[in-house]
């Protein structure tokens, strides 16, 4: 099959005046023209969005800062109900100083730190022996979805009777936050590697070794990294609860303090602190998605 | 039919099909299939969708069992199928080194790259590429580990009609320097009349007919003989022109 030349159509496409002849506004406004543009070059591109839009994601958060603190100055807001950001932020200095919040801060990181690496080492050996074999399915799948659908803070009271008061039951609830959604989250994303990847790796001549490194690793990171925020979430969630029940040291024995006080600043503080460690270890999720996934097309909103 | 006509191949026999039968469920769809490859042999396998191309491919590619019968093929070989199915979390090197091991893999893998004509693309990314450089990586992953049989599913079903002729002329230069035996399966006839040492027809479960294609490049484009195979193959797809 030959294609006809190109002779017939060509004078009707390039016949003058065709875009005149359209009469009519109804014509005109059916139309679209696109046209060369003076767009923004390179850096000025992102100066001038910078400018529309100078505080970016933090436009709504430091909005409700700012009217927090007239409101609050205006004593509309009592200082024992919710104190002026400024009142919190003097609070925070002053408590540095004193020597108080330092080695809360310290404490709180320590027990966060140890019970997410035991947690986080637990849930991906785990999922990686229940995504990759049957038999840890078997095994383990069983266990994980029980254990899944028991809430974190209702384990705190058998973790009390279990170990005491120490540092180990809240060392133990923070892993066990960080373990169940990692299990989860790294199982699926296993089970979920393209089929038709494995068997093209196998037909190529990939080994056993090489499909896990190559295919099987890799296309679990998505899921696995969703699987760490969820984790890095939920130990947060088992480290207030561990610290708030009975404690004397960390943030969450300085929040129950303020609230015994009625230092609400106190109490703000300890919050602020948290959501700062929560905002923190999210951008160090996101710093290795940037890094791990960069193979993704780009889902960068304008 | 003169240029075009059944044949056994005479050459020594790379690849057999002997009896082979596959159901699915009540569906019978390989019936006491019979089919030989030759030797560095290029067959087209041509079928209505739903014919069991696909089936019989991957019985070869030794991805599926018979339900009957017995499949024998080298144990060298390479599957290239429809999508280009590359990892998209590898560059274009790695992933042409996929199933490759020892000190010269990346060697290797750059020489096949070139050999498809896209040496200097080793670092891109496989959202990088288009949809024809896509399927050139494949292409280069399927023949760098020297196979002895290269099973083709529909592998430029996908491209545009330019690219896929630029893909059958690659597909022609290639054979020069690899010595393997290809089963390419296709819909299309004109696919299958460009490249084919053979074509072979499957309908009801079995090859219906079988044509051999001696035709020269020139002759493959256009020809008296080229459109009396092309009609033929027609018939024997159950498409020819009522008139």
């Amino acid at each position: 099959m030959s294609s006809p030349p190109f002779a017939v159509p060509a004078r009707s496409v390039t016949a003058p005046g065709v875009a005149v002849r359209i009469p009519g506004p109804t014509a005109a406004t059916s139309r679209q023209v696109f046209a060369a543009q003076d767009r923004p070059a390179g850096r000025f591109a992102g100066l001038s969005r910078r400018l529309s839009w100078p505080l970016g994601v933090c436009t709504t958060p430091v909005a409700v800062l700012l009217l927090w603190e007239l409101l609050a100055k205006a004593g509309i807001l009592g200082p024992t109900y919710a104190p002026a950001p400024t009142s919190i932020a003097r609070t925070a200095v002053s408590l540095w100083n004193q020597g108080v919040l330092g080695p809360d801060l310290a404490t709180s990181l320590r027990r966060a730190a140890i019970g997410l690496a035991l947690g986080l080492a637990a849930g991906v050996a785990a999922g990686v022996l229940g995504g990759l074999l049957r038999t840890g399915e078997y095994l383990l799948n069983g266990v994980v979805q029980v254990l899944n659908t028991i809430p974190i803070l209702a384990v705190l009271p058998v973790m009390i009777v279990w170990f005491g008061i120490g540092e180990l039951p809240k060392v133990l609830i923070i892993a066990f936050g960080a373990f169940v959604p990692m299990y989860l989250n790294l199982f699926s994303a296993i089970r979920g590697v393209d089929q038709r990847l494995t068997e093209m790796a196998r037909t190529a001549g990939a080994g056993t070794w090489r499909l896990v490194t190559w295919v099987l690793v890799p296309g679990a990171l998505p899921g696995f990294l969703v699987g760490l925020r969820f984790a890095l979430a939920f130990s947060v969630l088992g480290l207030v609860a561990a610290e708030t029940v009975n404690a004397n040291t960390g943030l969450g024995y300085l929040i129950t303090q303020g609230q015994t006080y009625l230092q609400t600043d106190q109490v703000f503080v300890g919050l602020i602190i948290y959501s700062v460690l929560g905002l923190a270890a999210d951008q160090c999720v996101r710093i290795l998605e940037r890094v791990l996934l960069r193979w993704r097309p780009g889902y960068e909103a304008m | 039919m003169s240029a075009a006509t059944a044949a056994e191949p005479r050459q020594a026999v790379n690849s057999v099909a002997d009896q082979v039968v596959r159901r699915f469920g009540d569906r019978v769809v390989l019936d006491h299939l019979d089919l030989a490859l030759g030797h560095e042999e290029l067959v087209v396998l041509l079928g209505r969708s739903g014919s069991g191309k696909s089936t019989l491919l991957r019985l070869l590619a030794g991805l599926d069992h018979p339900d009957g019968g017995t499949v024998e093929v080298p144990r060298k070989r390479a599957i290239m199928f429809q999508s280009d199915r590359l990892l998209p979390w590898q560059r274009v090197l790695r992933n042409v080194m996929v199933g490759l091991r020892g000190p010269g893999a990346a060697e290797r893998a750059r020489t096949a790259l070139d050999e498809v004509g896209l040496a200097g693309r080793e670092t891109a990314w496989p959202k990088e590429l288009s949809g024809g450089e896509a399927q050139r990586v494949a292409l280069a992953r399927a023949l760098v580990s020297q196979p002895d049989l290269v099973l083709l599913d529909e592998p430029f079903a996908a491209l545009d009609a330019i690219t896929r002729l630029r893909m059958h002329d690659l597909v022609r230069e290639l054979r020069g320097q690899h010595h393997a035996a290809m089963l390419l399966v296709t819909h299309d006839i004109d696919e299958a009349i460009a490249i084919a040492d053979r074509i072979v027809v499957l309908g009801d479960g079995r090859i219906g007919s079988s044509h051999l294609v001696t035709l020269s490049a020139a002759e493959r484009e256009a020809s008296p003989a080229r459109e009396e195979l092309r009609a033929a193959l027609l018939t024997d797809l159950g498409l020819a022109r009522r008139r």
